[in-house]
Order: C-alpha cells, then structure tokens, then sequence
C-alpha cells in the first residue's frame, strides 16, 4: 500500500471522529439539563473535533500554504475557546440557568457570600 | 461547614512582584516572537519580507497594546513539557470519549459540582495555564479564578460522589504540579513538593514521576 | 473518499440540526450562544471537510476568520448577559 493511500486512510478516520463527536454534542446539547453541562458538550467539537478534522484536511491537502492556515485556526481556536467559555459560565453562575439540585457541593456560593459579606462590612465600617 | 483540606502551609508571595528589566526585555521577545510566528503563518509562506514586515506590525501591537506584565520565574523543562503535552492530549481524549458516551447514554442525568481548588503556587502565569488546560479539556470548566489567593472555581461534570470530587481536586492539583515540572522555577517545583496537599493518589498512572 | 464525505456530512447535518433546535428553544440567551459556538465549530468542520474532499485549500482562510469571529461572538454575548443581570 502507498504512502498517499495510507495517509488518506488516516485523514478518512480523523474526519469522521471529528465529525462523530460533534454529533456527540448536538445531541448533548439537546438532552443536557442546563448550562453549566451544555457548556461541557460544546467544548468538545470545539477542541478535540476541530483538532482531527483540522488533522484529517492537512493530511490531505498536504501543501506547505495550507497547512499553515490549519496550524493557525488550530492556534486560535485553542486560544480563545478557554477564555470565551470562562465569560459565558461567570456570565451565566448566579442566575436560575443552572439547576441547583443537580449539583453536588457548590463551593464558588459560599466563596461569593464571604465576599459579598466582606464588602458589606467595609461598607458598614 | 466541612474541614477546608486546602489550607496553605504558608502564605504564597503577592501574585505580581515588580519586575526586572531583563525579564521585561525577555517578555517583550517572546511575544515579538509569537506574533511574527503568526504573521508568517497568516501569509503562509516562509520569506524575508513577510518576517521583517511581521517585526514591523509586532512592534507596533506592542507599543499600541502593551501587554500585561508576566512573572516567569522558572525556565522550560523540554522533559517535563513532552510529559505534560501527552498526558494533556490524552486526557483530552478519554474526557471527550466519556463526555459524549454520556450524552447518548439513555436515561441519564449527569450529576454535576462546583468545586473550589487552591493552586499551590500563586503566580498569574501558573493560574492562567492551569485553567486553560482544564477548561480545554471537556468535563472541566473554570467559572471564576480568584487571582488574590489562586483559587480556582471549576465546574466539574459527571461525578456521582463527594469521594469523585475529592478525587478530581487531586486531578487539578496533579495539573499544575505536572504544568510546574514543565515551566517551573526550583522555588516553584519545592513549593509543590512541600504544599501541604497530599500527593496525587498513585492511581493516576503516567502522573507519577 | 466519497464515502468518507457523504458520512461526515450526514453526520454534521444530524449535528447542525441538534444544535439548531437548541438555539431554537433558548431558554437564555447564554443557552443560545453557546449553541451557536457549537454550530460554528460545526461550521469550520465541514469547510474543513469540503476542502480535503476536493483537494482545494481556497475555502481554507475563511476558517481563520470563523474561529476568531466565534470568539469575539460569544464574549460579546457573555458581556452583554452579564450587564443585564447586575443591573
């Protein structure tokens, strides 16, 4: 077997988990209770699907130009998914989006009370 | 109100001690450096042209937006970066794998915590770096970084127990003391060794040095 | 190949429409960001996809524009649902 035919084979297998997992996370995001746990289905596509499918077209385009495009959405998206999904769940923590009850310890509460109680009584002071 | 088990053993140094003027000069080249790898990169060919006019463009970024300053105490560990690099890129993938078995698993409502973890060592870059490789990775999220103490506040799916929370604060911990071993100053890789956390559960495999 | 492709895209189709019916039917907007991150990400996959199809890179710049457009996309949104709730 060619080396051509052995690398198409490989990009075939990444193109259809990528394409696997982000069907993975439609249908959580679908099912998924709320939120918090929605966010955690998409980051999925996100970072490991991008990854192969990004993977899988390199392996076959293989020219110099367009790898490069590759590496840099790769470099992007890897940058910017951790960052954006932070301001979404700081957006999203203190309002009825997330079910309490599903939640086994929520520790950031008790956190945000103590600050909260401090600033009241610096304010008091 | 249960036992904190992440009381420090002392308290960590201010998160942002001023800087010296080489490691100033050295932040500058490093993202002089990233910033042209990325203008070639955009153009896609390698040529004279393209970095000197991508030194010209990165100059210019820096003195328009410059940067927030970066403590970087420690150097590269080339070892400690491969391990760190491999066990991120398979924890990226068996997190994917559970995180969409659970999403076709049928009749099924994953149970979910929010946990508070404190960083063993306060630095802005240590921080930075520990979330980012927790929130790329599925079934982590970091809702909040508390940069004055270094605690992180994280979103953890699929634990059914409070013993699997306790057991994913080692996971976090074990992160950053992998992270250290990477990019750590000597200072830094004691203060892992000594916090007063105990050591990750032997069976993180591959974790262990 | 054909194959390959017929698959990934029947796959992405089923995906878009999941995520699709989550923008949908909301219930906040941060839902509906998030959802459309996703159909983003699907997005790039199957440009990503076309172009190992055809052999043909053109379509690969466009990628580059779609992830940093889904960043500043989502933040905006998160800073916008995050004014309105302290206010």
């Amino acid at each position: 077997m060619s080396l051509d035919a052995v690398l198409d084979i490989v990009a075939a297998f990444c193109l259809i988990s990528g394409a696997l997992l982000s069907l993975a996370a439609g249908v959580a995001l679908v099912r998924f209770p709320d939120l918090l746990t929605r966010m955690h289905a998409a980051a999925k596509p996100q970072v490991l699907g991008l990854l192969l499918v990004l993977v899988g077209a390199g392996l076959r385009l293989r020219t110099g130009v367009d790898v490069t495009t590759l590496v840099l959405v790769g470099i992007f998206q890897l940058a910017t998914a951790p960052v954006a999904a932070h301001m979404v769940g700081r957006a999203g923590y203190p309002q009825d989006d997330i079910r309490g009850d599903l939640l086994l310890t929520d520790e950031l509460a008790a956190h945000l009370d103590r600050v909260a109680g401090e600033r009241e009584d610096a304010a008091r002071a | 109100m249960k036992p904190d088990p992440m009381t420090p053993a002392e308290p960590t140094e201010p998160p942002n001690p001023p800087l010296s003027r080489t490691a100033r000069r050295r932040n500058r080249i490093v993202a002089m450096t990233f910033l042209v790898i990325v203008w070639v990169l955009l153009w896609g060919t390698f040529s004279w042209a393209n970095v000197i006019s991508g030194l010209v463009v990165a100059a210019i970024l820096l003195a328009v937006f410059p940067l927030p300053p970066v403590t970087f105490a420690g150097r590269v560990h080339p070892w400690g970066a491969l391990r760190f690099l491999l066990r991120f890129l398979r924890d990226l993938v068996v997190a994917s794998v559970q995180i969409a078995w659970l999403a076709l698993r049928p009749r099924h409502i994953p149970r979910s915590a929010i946990i508070a973890v404190k960083l063993r060592v306060n630095s802005d870059l240590n921080l930075t770096l520990t979330a980012e490789a927790l929130s790329l990775v599925p079934g982590s999220l970091i809702l909040e970084a508390d940069r004055n103490t270094g605690t992180l506040f994280i979103h953890v799916i699929n634990v059914d127990s409070l013993a699997e929370v306790e057991k994913f604060r080692h996971e976090v911990l074990a992160l950053e003391a992998r992270i250290i071993a990477a990019i750590g100053s000597p200072e830094e890789l004691r203060q892992v060794r000594a916090g007063s956390t105990p050591p990750p559960p032997v069976d993180l495999e591959g974790a262990t040095t | 190949m054909t194959i390959v492709a017929v698959t990934v895209t029947a796959l992405l189709a089923v995906a878009g429409a999941l995520t699709l019916t989550r923008i949908i039917r909301g219930p906040s907007i941060l839902d509906r960001a998030v959802a459309t991150d996703v159909l983003l990400a699907i997005i790039v996959a199957a440009i990503a996809t076309e172009a190992a199809y055809s052999r043909d890179g053109t379509a690969l710049p466009v990628l580059v524009v779609l992830a940093v457009l889904g960043f500043v996309g989502s933040v905006s949104v998160a800073r916008f649902a995050a004014r309105r709730n302290s206010k």
